[in-house]
């Protein structure tokens, strides 16, 4: 059974990379859109170009991981795809994991171009390789998971949307990705502890800008829990959904 | 292999209709036996309890009460196991139109763990089956209706499962499209497949069908071979009068009663007049069967699903 989960896990993976996600409209708005975001803030505040890396990173992988995701199960319920892989000898947390490995995938990909785009243009510090990589990764999975929650969550594909960028662009100003999470009013800081991507923004920067091991384990840590949750939900909204 | 393919017992499928207004009792408490090998039909209306019934049987949704055995696994237990061995073909063609036919079969041959090895030579055997090999590169989406139910029927047997769920396989299709895909079915049922066929017309189920289930809002209100469902309704007479109307257009009516004598008189006063073209006993049909069990006519039917071009003629 476990075979079975793990052969259908990645090949549903692999289909969706090839039905939905590598088409020119996503690759842009994965690479071109956090671009832009980063080009104006950097226009408005020329100077520490090198500060705005971490974020641009994060901002690839929260829009390339999760644009996709947070439609896909939505659309595959609206055209009976979705019914297909229900009839196929996997299990649902199998099923919805390999739908989420096609977005982190993705998201991945997107990300390293920019990643070695960005080294070349704003120069790496002390960058700790490992915790890099561990840092994309975890990212990508909590992402996904975020995708795959709203994408389960909604009905329709507009309310799949709205939803996702309900959640991504107040998250995008509030943690840390154009100006430090340190600089904002208590208030907004309290706010920015619960998002996600406050932890990716703190543990690129802590991994590309020599950061102290601990804390960047420490936001793995909560962004595993975050990826966990998100998952765990997703599977039961989509199951309550099916019966 | 059991000679029983599917056992139901006692099923029942509720589904909630939200606050104010009562649940909907879909499957009403049905139980009945496919044998393995056969073509058994599931016959009935529009929202009478069909879909629910092969959703059940293959995980796609829970019994509310029941239960049922198929191929010999527990659907409530042992679903994964169950779902290796079947094949679906839902109502509606639901392959992915952004992969081409062939990039579909392979897919479909990944999930159920088909070889490598074996995959794109299964494709292209099923391929030149359905009369698709000119068609492997084009995307689903392209494919006309009815080489997409037969892309999807192929899709369903990419793994050479034992049972085929056919669910409404001819909806929609023109006549030619319909014509070949019974003829596919019946060819199936000549390899041993056994085939659990959802349908609502009554020509279908009587060329393709071994057994039949008649199922009216949830519940199965009768279940026989052919024979012995005809054999159920040949204690009346059924005579056919075709005539010429006022417009000189050729009309027919059917006309059942208890005997000849009364169903010729009856059938004559349908005439009322006009110029009579032939009038002709009949053997009673399956639609008389299914007419006399549910008060409902084909033709009830065929609205009920907005027409339907495949159903109209079961020839070939």
């Amino acid at each position: 059974m476990l075979a079975d989960d793990l052969r259908c896990m990645g090949y549903i993976a692999l289909k969706d990379l090839r039905a939905y996600y590598f088409k020119p409209p996503n690759i842009s708005w994965g690479i071109l859109l956090p671009f832009a975001f980063v080009l104006a803030f950097a226009i408005r505040n020329p100077g520490n170009w090198h500060e705005l890396l971490p974020g641009l990173l994060a901002l690839s992988l929260l829009f390339g991981t999760s644009s996709m995701e947070a439609t896909v199960i939505v659309f595959e319920r609206s055209t009976g795809a979705l019914e297909r892989l229900l009839l196929a000898p996997v299990r649902l947390p199998a099923l919805l994991f390999g739908k989420l490995l096609g977005g982190a995938m993705f998201g991945l990909t997107v990300t390293t171009a920019v990643l070695v785009v960005g080294l070349a243009v704003f120069g790496g510090g002390d960058v700790q390789w490992l915790w890099l990589v561990l840092t994309l990764l975890v990212s990508a999975l909590a992402f996904a998971a975020l995708g795959s929650f709203v994408s389960v969550a909604v009905k329709q594909i507009f309310e799949a949307q709205t939803l996702a960028n309900f959640i991504r662009f107040p998250m995008m100003f509030l943690s840390g990705v154009f100006m430090p999470v340190a600089a904002m009013p208590p208030a907004l800081q309290a706010l920015a502890r619960l998002l996600p991507l406050t932890y990716t923004v703190e543990a690129l920067h802590g991994s590309l800008y020599g950061g102290t091991i601990e804390r960047i384990a420490l936001d793995l840590v909560v962004l595993a829990a975050y990826a966990t949750v998100l998952f765990v939900l997703a599977v039961h909204t989509l199951a309550r959904r099916l019966a | 292999m059991s000679d029983i393919a599917i056992v139901a017992e006692q099923l029942v499928k509720i589904y909630p209709t939200g606050k104010g207004h009562p649940p909907l009792r879909a499957v009403d408490g049905i139980s009945f036996e496919v044998r393995s090998g056969e073509v058994f039909g599931f016959l009935g209306p529009n929202g009478a309890g069909k879909t629910s019934t092969i959703r059940m049987l293959t995980g796609l949704s829970q019994p509310t009460s029941g239960r049922a055995t198929v191929l010999s696994y527990d659907v409530a237990r042992e679903i994964t196991a169950i779902k290796k061995h079947v094949g679906v073909v839902p109502e509606s063609s639901n392959l992915y139109n952004e992969l081409t036919a062939l990039e579909n079969l392979v897919f479909a041959m990944q999930l159920y763990g088909v070889p490598r090895a074996e995959r794109k030579a299964r494709a292209m055997e099923l391929l030149t089956r359905f009369r698709l090999e000119d068609k492997r590169d084009v995307l689903f989406a392209s494919l006309s209706r009815g080489m997409k139910r037969a892309l999807t029927v192929a899709a369903a047997l990419a793994h050479r499962p034992a049972l085929l769920f056919l669910d409404e396989p001819t909806t929609g299709l023109d006549v030619m499209s319909a014509r070949s895909l019974r003829r596919m079915i019946a060819q199936l049922r000549d390899e041993g497949v056994t085939i659990f066929l959802t349908t609502h017309y009554l020509e279908e189920a009587e060329r393709l069908c071994d057994r039949v289930a008649i199922i009216v809002r949830g519940r199965i209100v009768a279940l026989d071979t052919l024979d012995g469902l005809k054999e159920y309704a040949s204690g009346r007479a059924v005579v056919e009068v075709t005539f010429l109307d006022a417009d000189r257009s050729t009309q027919t009516r059917r006309v059942e009663a208890e005997d000849v004598a009364i169903a010729v008189r009856q059938a004559l006063e349908q005439v009322d007049g006009a110029q009579l073209v032939a009038i002709n006993t009949l053997r009673p049909t399956l639609e008389d069967v299914f007419v006399r069990l549910t008060g409902m006519g084909a033709e009830v039917m065929l609205a009920e699903k907005g027409g339907g071009g495949g159903g109209g003629n079961a020839g070939g």
